[in-house]
């Protein structure tokens, strides 16, 4: 029962990876820029969480609310500063998302403190399900897995069947051919990276509650999302989703093993990776 | 066409000029001084992955951090450690770490190896922060710097800023006269080659992995010579020093400076720390400047926008504005 | 005279294309043996096979008589390969004469050298001249690659591939792009080549192939369609319909 937990768990994990890393990949794979920030928005999205619960006493409210202001941060933010990037070598797309961090972490310090701060989890979905006598499972998390499960249905959906997703997978591979055919390419960029930005904020928001909202974090994870990537290939949805499962059951499995070391049991399996296929799962050669 | 570095008597006229600071700078000004110049060090570590051989390692404080740490737990708690025992061990651990990740990282291109370096960084800096070897997260103190003696005999007392700077000084010139060198010979002119056209120097018969790796150990091992130099310095080694933050601010530095150029590395790591000083002051931000990072972050993102060849690059053309370029028949030309 | 290069039943598959289909042929040493054939007939690809850019599928591709196919592009070079590209491939911000000599350095067995300056190695700058000047680009030799025109700087792709001093050379389309005058230079310059090296050329301009080459081979969709003398490929039936008469000249 015990390992059950933990599956489920790394399961759960995993799947929050996947959200966050797919607007990496995507945004990485189709505008072909490195975007060092998209962690930012993760925090950007567990703080909105923090306060707008805060403040209007409902993180359901608050869900909606932070997906709109983070869309509209991340409109703004590919229009004014993103957009120029394109163009540019990966060292200053690197060095210019590097600065927005810092610029994101400060705000975050001035507006927010330096502390550590809980949210709560939504009065509904605040019980367990007793597995055994003793052993019970938080139905948040159960439902956070449901929501990223659908999420990724959505995704999957939207790439594979829509007239959008045809337009962001011609633009994956081949830009200018896609702008000739009548694509309206820049803004399909804004909105691909305002959706990115939403997305990443969203994870942040549902996953307060799970990780607490604490300086840095966007940055932690983001780290473990480049290792998502690397391994899943870079604009890969499916090879996000089958690396970060992997890299949901590592972590999980480390943390058993050898509590202290567990951090480094996702690098041993990046490393693994490198040595067999250099450029990742999905990819072909 | 950039020359890798400037006239030979200009770089001596600055090192000399370099030389006589302490003389006249208050105690503060010197130890900046000599931070100074051991950032320079390592910009220019970095500058040779990346301004160089085309390299851009986003993880680069692991072997800055590395050899910081070698230091700290070889140091005996309340004496003076022997530099030339420690610094070969410091510069050994950086060597050996930049080896490891190297030869898995070396395999892979572009944004992948971008990430790459950054994981393995990271992955580092988890086994110091999480686990007891270096203290975790509350590190280790250094209570008394290196001894360097000779035969019985100290030619420089680290404990003395004024002279501890000096030591910065000679090493820093020392790793530029090494550089330029290498730069010159062949293994150099094989990574400007790589970075130009990787595909191009296989199919003439390069191995480049080969060279890659090269450069990327001895670019671990300079890093390792300035965390050796920065641990001195700061008496205190925690986690902090291989974090990726430290990481994006090498990078920055070489950035700023305006890759390529030896000189632009300098230049890199005296305008950082001298903005750094500028924004953190407390008289220019008041009761934010402890928040100075979000001045320093929108720095770099209007410059980056605005400054597309870095800092190093505009002083290039401005200069350029002023004095036509004199072909000077320099060997450089050939380049 | 014994073959210097021998290709056996050479595949390459991508996805359910056969870009390559069992492709069979030889080089002899001083000899020009050219590879010609419509757009798409797979010759770029098959050069990729010979240079090692991309691994075969299967297949075997023996130089001196050892297999190399499972050896990577820098091996080849150093067992005598030299190959030059379709598409310009030179280092454009270096001077031609850099380029040579990069080209010339990775035969020096000390080129991981740290110390001296690399300009100070008379062996391998009298190699990298002697390929400029086999090229015909020795006045042009500290002029910067960008700089060059297209003429020149074809040339001087084939010059950085003779700085390596081979024995087999590879050239894709040398004659790409260029007008009747250079062609003709290149053509000349090819011509002095096959003197002391084996070629393999790819080429679409068949006055030039039927003026330099002793063998012929004739590729469509991957596969060799004909193999022999010049005379026997102009008056094979197949290659006519197939090519010849309604020959793309570029």
């Amino acid at each position: 029962m015990f390992y059950l937990i933990q599956l489920l768990n790394a399961v759960q994990y995993g799947l929050l990876l996947f959200l966050l890393s797919s607007g990496l990949t995507l945004i990485f794979g189709i505008m072909g820029v490195i975007n060092l920030a998209h962690g930012s928005f993760y925090m950007i999205g567990a703080y909105l969480a923090y306060w707008l619960a805060k403040l209007t006493g409902s993180l359901w409210l608050a869900i909606p609310i932070g997906i709109a202001i983070a869309f509209g941060i991340g409109l703004l933010l590919e229009t004014t500063i993103i957009s120029r990037l394109y163009r540019r070598d990966h060292l200053y797309q690197v060095l210019l998302t590097f600065g927005l961090i810092l610029v994101f972490e400060e705000l975050r310090s001035i507006l927010f403190g330096d502390e550590v701060h809980g949210v709560a989890v939504p009065a509904l979905l605040d019980f367990s399900i007793p597995l055994t006598e003793t052993l019970s499972y938080p139905v948040y998390r159960l439902f956070v897995t449901a929501v990223c499960l659908g999420i990724a249905g959505l995704l999957y959906l939207v790439i594979h069947r829509t007239r959008v997703g045809m337009m962001i997978r011609a633009g994956n591979s081949n830009r200018e051919m896609a702008a000739s055919l009548g694509v309206n390419i820049p803004m399909l960029f804004a909105l691909v990276f305002a959706f990115g930005m939403a997305l990443a904020a969203f994870t942040g928001t549902i996953a307060a509650p799970i990780s607490s909202v604490f300086p840095g974090m966007g940055n932690q994870i983001l780290i473990i999302c480049f290792v998502v990537v690397v391994i899943g290939g870079i604009g890969s949805i499916n090879g996000a989703m089958i690396a970060s499962l992997a890299i949901g059951l590592a972590d999980t499995l480390g943390k058993v093993v050898a509590a202290e070391y567990s951090g480094v049991a996702v690098y041993l399996v990046m490393a693994v990776i490198l040595l067999w296929r250099p450029q990742g799962i999905a990819n072909k050669a | 066409m950039t020359h890798i570095t400037l006239p030979r008597p200009l770089l001596i006229g600055i090192a000399l000029l370099l030389a006589l600071f302490p003389l006249f700078g208050a105690t503060y000004y010197v130890q900046l001084g000599a931070k100074i110049l051991i950032m320079a060090i390592f910009a220019l570590s970095l500058d040779l992955l990346v301004g160089h051989t085309g390299l851009v390692s986003l993880g680069h404080a692991a072997y800055f951090g590395i050899a910081a740490y070698a230091l700290a737990l070889i140091s005996p708690k309340y004496e003076a450690a022997n530099l030339w025992l420690t610094l070969p061990f410091a510069l050994a651990a950086a060597a050996t770490a930049a080896f490891v990740v190297g030869f898995l990282v070396v395999r892979t291109a572009g944004v992948y190896f971008i990430m790459v370096t950054l994981a393995f960084a990271q992955m580092i800096y988890s086994i110091f922060h999480d686990t007891k070897l270096g203290g975790g997260s509350d590190g280790i103190y250094i209570y008394v710097r290196p001894e360097l003696s000779v035969a019985g005999f100290k030619p420089l007392d680290l404990e003395s800023p004024a002279q501890f700077y000096y030591l910065a000084l000679i090493l820093l010139v020392v790793v530029y006269a090494i550089l330029d060198r290498l730069l010159h010979a062949p293994f150099g002119r094989a990574l400007a080659g790589i970075r130009v056209n990787e595909q191009r120097m296989r199919s003439i018969g390069y191995p480049v992995f080969i060279y890659k790796l090269a450069a990327f150990v001895l670019a671990g091992i300079l890093a390792g010579l300035a965390g050796y130099l920065a641990a001195c310095q700061f008496g205190f080694v925690n986690p902090d020093i291989l974090a990726w933050h430290q990481s994006g601010i090498v990078l920055m530095m070489v950035i700023l400076g305006g890759m390529g150029r030896l000189h632009g590395a300098v230049l890199g790591a005296l305008s950082y720390v001298l903005i750094q000083e500028a924004v953190s002051a407390p008289a220019l931000l008041g009761a934010y400047s402890k928040h100075w990072q979000l001045a320093m972050g929108s720095l770099i993102v209007v410059i980056v926008l605005v400054l597309p060849h870095g800092i190093g690059g505009f002083i290039d053309v401005a200069l350029r504005r002023f004095s036509y370029t004199h072909r000077n028949g320099d060997r450089d030309d050939a380049i | 005279m014994t073959a210097i290069l021998v290709v056996r039943e050479l595949c390459k598959n991508f996805g359910g294309l056969a870009a390559v289909d069992h492709v069979s042929l030889e080089v002899r040493a001083d000899e020009l043996h050219a590879v010609i054939g419509p757009n798409g007939a797979g010759k770029t690809t098959l050069v990729n096979l010979l240079s090692g850019d991309l691994t075969a599928s299967s297949g075997s591709i023996l130089f001196h008589s050892s297999e190399i196919s499972s050896l990577t592009p820098e091996q080849r070079s150093r067992l005598g390969i030299g190959r030059s590209y379709q598409k310009t491939n030179i280092f454009p911000g270096f001077s031609a004469l850099e380029n040579c000599r990069l080209a010339a350095q990775a035969r020096e067995p000390r080129a991981l050298n740290w110390f001296r300056d690399a300009l100070s190695y008379d062996d391998v700058m009298k190699q990298a001249r002697r390929a400029l000047d086999a090229a015909g680009l020795a006045d042009r030799a500290n002029e910067l690659a960008f700089a060059l025109s297209h003429g020149e700087q074809r040339q001087l792709e084939i010059a950085m591939c003779l700085a390596t001093d081979p024995q087999l050379l590879l050239l894709d389309e040398p004659l790409a792009g260029m007008g009747a005058e250079e062609s003709l230079r290149m053509v000349n310059l090819i011509g002095r080549l096959t003197a002391s090296h084996a070629i393999l050329l790819i080429e679409h301009d068949m006055d030039a192939v039927f003026q330099l080459a002793k063998v012929l081979t004739v590729m469509v969709d991957g596969k060799v369609l004909a193999s022999g003398t010049p005379a026997e490929i102009r008056a094979n039936r197949e290659v006519q319909t197939a090519y010849l008469g309604g020959a793309d000249k570029t």
